[in-house]
């Protein structure tokens, strides 16, 4: 494995990645799909848990107007990400369409993780590229194989995802103002997961900064007023 | 099956991501000095990791996967490397469910 720390942890992303891909590439062609539709949605949709929740919705014969919804749901937070991803994402207005592309919880969540804006950009491409051919190899293998390579459940690798988010959320927990967002943001998940659809409760969670940017907000106003001096910020 | 409800989900997956994009762009110099919108993500995360652990589907389930986010947070804490905090993960997962 490579020295390079930002390289390895993407590296280890995609072979986590490439396991659920293949499930993706069974589960599409079993609900109908043709190798190349499973693969094109892969290349152009790119974004997993949308897709496997599409497929399944229409394995389970749920129909279009089923499926799509839960799927788009589940896409809506990569809006927020890449909001988030404003100064980050850099380069000219088609490299930036192409980046734009590849916004999602991983590549979003590698970028936040380091602590320079030249790291945060190198974390964001090269997890997308390790994320972004995982996923479309292993969806080929799946699609063409028919079988899997049995439930990615059995080799855990459903406790990998948040296990990697939670060391990426670590670095970014600096500070009470971080870990109060945090926390409201798990609450918020947690209270609407029995209630709203899919994908709406990490929507939601967002919410749980807005305490922050607004407390943020008054005392950046206080500051220009003159009414607290610049060192208490 | 035909070609569209590939195309509908390809589309409107894209237009999530562009749409972020588009408002981001918009928001003007003074807004993104004022607010850092970095700290956006830190509350989605954490929502993600509550739902990835403790869900399945609308339901609250205490699986392997807890033990599983216990292990790695105390390496996490014990700042482990990135690739340990994920293989031990997985296999405390995998063993419990082994030996359950």
């Amino acid at each position: 494995m490579s020295r390079d720390p930002i390289l390895r942890n993407a590296l280890s992303i995609g072979v986590a990645t490439a396991v659920y891909a293949v499930s993706f590439g069974v589960l599409s062609v079993a609900a109908g799909f043709s190798v190349v539709q499973t693969c094109v949605m892969s290349v152009v949709c790119f974004t997993g848990a949308s897709q496997l929740t599409f497929v399944s919705v229409i394995a389970a014969g749920g129909g279009v107007a089923g499926a799509l919804p839960p799927a788009l749901l589940l896409a809506a937070r990569n809006a927020i990400y890449a909001v988030s991803l404003k100064d980050i994402l850099s380069g000219s207005p088609p490299k930036r369409a192409l980046r734009a592309q590849v916004i999602v919880d991983e590549t979003t969540a590698m970028a936040h993780a380091q602590p320079t804006l030249a790291a945060k950009r190198r974390a964001f491409d090269l997890t997308a590229l390790c994320l972004f051919t995982a996923w479309n190899i292993g969806t080929l293998a799946g699609a063409l194989a028919g079988s899997g390579l049995g439930n990615p459940r059995d080799y855990g690798l459903d406790a990998v995802f948040p296990a990697v988010f939670l060391a990426l959320l670590a670095p970014q927990l600096r500070g009470p103002d971080a870990i109060r967002a945090a926390v409201a943001g798990a609450l918020i998940a947690a209270a609407l997961v029995p209630v709203a659809p899919a994908g709406v409760p990490i929507i939601a969670a967002a919410l749980g900064a807005v305490p922050v940017l607004l407390a943020s907000n008054r005392r950046r106003a206080r500051v220009a007023l003159g009414e607290v001096p610049e060192a208490s910020r | 099956m035909s070609w569209w409800p590939v195309l509908a989900l390809c589309v409107s997956a894209y237009a999530m991501k562009a749409v972020g994009l588009v408002i981001g762009a918009r928001l003007d110099e003074e807004a993104s000095a004022r607010w850092s919108l970095a700290i956006v993500v830190v509350p989605v995360l954490a929502g993600l990791i509550v739902i990835q652990t403790f869900t399945t589907g609308q339901r609250f389930v205490f699986d392997a996967r807890t033990p599983a986010l216990l292990v790695a947070g105390v390496l996490v804490w014990r700042k482990a490397p990135f690739v340990l905090v994920a293989v031990a993960a997985a296999a405390t997962a995998a063993l419990l469910r082994l030996v359950a």
